[in-house]
């Protein structure tokens, strides 16, 4: 452990004799970040290049050619389908996304700001999780019987005497299909924005009152500003798996709305996978733009 | 009278433990006050109880002749500067400062104006537009004073304002703090464990131990004549010496080396230690005392000395003070 013969780079107290068989510095560094680049570029990189690559083939009934043509891009574009379900895409992205900031927000807030012991904080921020220790499918199938024609909800509803008749809307709707995102997906908006609100010195909410400020002043100028990379984080969470997903879709929508997911999977069971490809391609870029313009907003570098 | 700050039996209880145990104190208008003591000891408590970031338990705060015990911070009279400043991140300097107008719904160009007034008193108007992230600590300190001045206070509550400082700046910063005190003729209240800084800056020293205020005077007094072996301990440079008429606190600079015979006390040194204008020698008394002698280092190096020799050490009976505690 003699300090001269340590190199003044190697800041590691390492016996002197092993000094010299050491790696260069730079070389270490690349070894420590193959692992997670060869996983990445195997199962992340090379199958979204493959996609792009298909997405330019030919397909025909029964079977797929490699080619470089545009036609399927020029199927999706000329289609009005694919407007309408990248519309609807939208619209379930963004009301669940105002659904889930709200529930998000307000669940974080209280964990954070009025429970004050951390046991109490640790104890109920599990049993938010808790619903999340059985499959999405489960959880999302668990609404049927309570949303159904004489489900739970409507059967209640009609016994207190509220409606003559069971609500139609409630199952198999755009309203049930929104329900389940929110059902499923709330979480990681709390999560986020309840660790952004960990780290809010709570000596700033001192000041603010100090400074006259009511509770409603305080949380719009000093705690909803300083949470904003938690939103943000959480807002991408949200807005990627909505516009990724396709089964809630399909099992809460009764088969009767479409998104692109659903698109895609349609697709799939048709094996048309250059023109499933392609729509994949399209999806992603607009994904990406979506965090694109809203990293633009928020600067999410210190949260990570 | 007009802004004078009074406790009457104020008592702050976490469940059963007791942080503040019923004190009165009149903190004079105008007045520079250091609330001094170890950590734990209740002087942050009761500044946060006097801002009202902290619910009183018992007892109450009167100021101006009004009992604000119960008002919200903003509607006391009083304004905190916080340990770490508190600046809002996401705000500009100029934007920390105007908070409070901002709050109270004053437009934008009038609380511009105030702000920029605010902080030209401190010396921070061509940096308005920095965020605090931009600053440095005396810099931070600056607008955090400037955004506590500008709800124009009685009183302003200053918790640990140096801590955060490095020694060098701190200095500087509390020559600043007394001048603007003295400029704007607010009460000024400073929680410090430092004693260097409360002596420096306070025109009154409150020293607080376990949750009660142990002696509370003019700085001169506390340092000349502490009343407890704890202030004299604490407020430092006096040594508490046990002797048969009791305990006493004395001024180790007020203590002379002479030969045995003509000593109140003797015995052997210990220590030396070279301070520059000065030099602490370490002497073992009788009873397993230790008693600390500051000599001039003309005295000293005048008749040197050894560690291991026996020496006597005598004082003028009028500079030993008698300890109640």
């Amino acid at each position: 452990m003699t300090a001269e013969t340590d190199t003044p780079t190697a800041s590691s107290a390492a016996p002197a004799a092993r000094v010299g068989r050491r790696l260069p510095a730079a070389m270490v560094a690349w070894l420590q970040a193959a692992p997670l680049a060869l996983v990445l570029g195997a199962f992340l990189v090379l199958p979204i290049i493959m996609i792009v690559i298909v997405s330019f083939w030919g397909a025909t009934e029964y079977s797929i050619y490699p080619a470089f043509q545009f036609d399927n891009y020029q199927f999706l574009f000329g289609s009005p389908v694919t407007y309408k379900v990248f519309f609807n895409t939208f619209k379930y992205a963004l009301i669940t996304w105002a659904a889930t900031l709200l529930i998000g927000f307000t669940v974080a807030y209280f964990l954070a700001f009025h429970v004050r012991s951390l046991t109490w904080q640790v104890a109920l921020f599990l049993l938010c999780t808790i619903p999340f220790w059985t499959s999405n499918i489960i959880r999302m199938i668990s609404w049927i019987p309570f949303l159904g024609r004489n489900g739970i909800a409507n059967s209640t509803l009609i016994s207190w005497g509220v409606i003559d008749e069971p609500l139609e809307w409630l199952l198999f709707s755009d309203f049930s299909v929104i329900l389940a995102f929110v059902h499923l997906y709330t979480l990681f908006m709390v999560v986020p924005i309840f660790n952004t609100m960990m780290r809010i010195d709570r000596s700033l909410i001192e000041a603010s009152y100090d400074a006259g400020a009511t509770g409603w002043q305080t949380l719009w100028h000093v705690i909803v500003p300083l949470t904003k990379p938690g939103i943000m984080i959480g807002t991408i969470f949200v807005i990627t798996l909505v516009m990724g997903d396709f089964i809630t879709v399909r099992f809460m929508s009764g088969s009767q709305s479409a998104n692109v997911g659903r698109l895609i999977s349609n697709d799939i069971g048709l094996l048309q996978y250059p023109s499933a490809a392609a729509t994949a391609v399209v999806l992603l870029i607009t994904v990406l733009l979506v965090i694109g313009i809203l990293l633009r907003f928020v600067n999410i570098r210190k949260e990570l | 009278m007009k802004s004078d700050l009074e406790l009457v039996n104020v008592t702050k209880r976490y469940g059963e433990t007791v942080a503040v145990k019923s004190i009165n104190h009149h903190f004079r208008s105008g007045s520079y006050a250091c609330l001094l003591g170890p950590s734990g000891c209740g002087k942050s408590t009761t500044l946060r109880m006097i801002a009202g970031h902290e619910s009183v338990s018992d007892g109450s705060i009167v100021l101006a002749g009004r009992d604000v015990s119960h008002l919200p911070p903003a509607k006391r009279g009083t304004a905190m500067m916080f340990q770490s400043y508190a600046l809002f991140p996401h705000l500009s300097v100029a934007d920390n400062v105007s908070f409070s107008l901002k709050m109270k719904g004053i437009d934008a160009a009038k609380r511009r104006a105030r702000a920029m007034e605010m902080l030209e008193l401190v010396d921070m108007a061509k940096l308005g537009d920095r965020l605090p992230a931009q600053l440095s600590g005396g810099q931070q300190q600056r607008v955090a004073l400037a955004r506590a001045l500008i709800t124009e206070p009685q009183v302003l509550l200053l918790d640990e304002p140096l801590s955060a400082l490095d020694p060098f700046l701190r200095i500087r910063m509390r020559a600043e703090l007394k001048k603007l005190q003295r400029e704007t003729g607010i009460t000024f209240i400073h929680v410090t464990h430092g004693q260097d800084e409360a002596l420096a800056l306070a025109d009154e020293i409150v020293v607080m131990n376990n949750a009660v205020i142990e002696q509370a005077g003019p700085a001169r007094e506390i340092f000349d004549a502490p009343r407890t072996a704890f202030v004299a301990r604490f407020i430092g440079a006096h040594n508490v010496i046990a002797l048969p008429e009791g305990k006493v606190a004395l001024r180790s600079d007020a203590i002379q080396l002479t030969d045995a015979q003509a000593a109140q006390l003797s015995g052997r040194i210990t220590a030396i230690e070279y301070q520059g204008t000065h030099v602490a020698l370490t002497a073992m008394v009788a009873g397993e005392q230790e008693v600390t002698v500051l000599l001039t280092d003309k005295e000293f190096f005048g008749a040197p000395r050894e560690t291991g020799e026996a020496i006597g050490l005598a004082w003028d009976a009028r500079s030993a003070h008698a300890l109640s505690a």
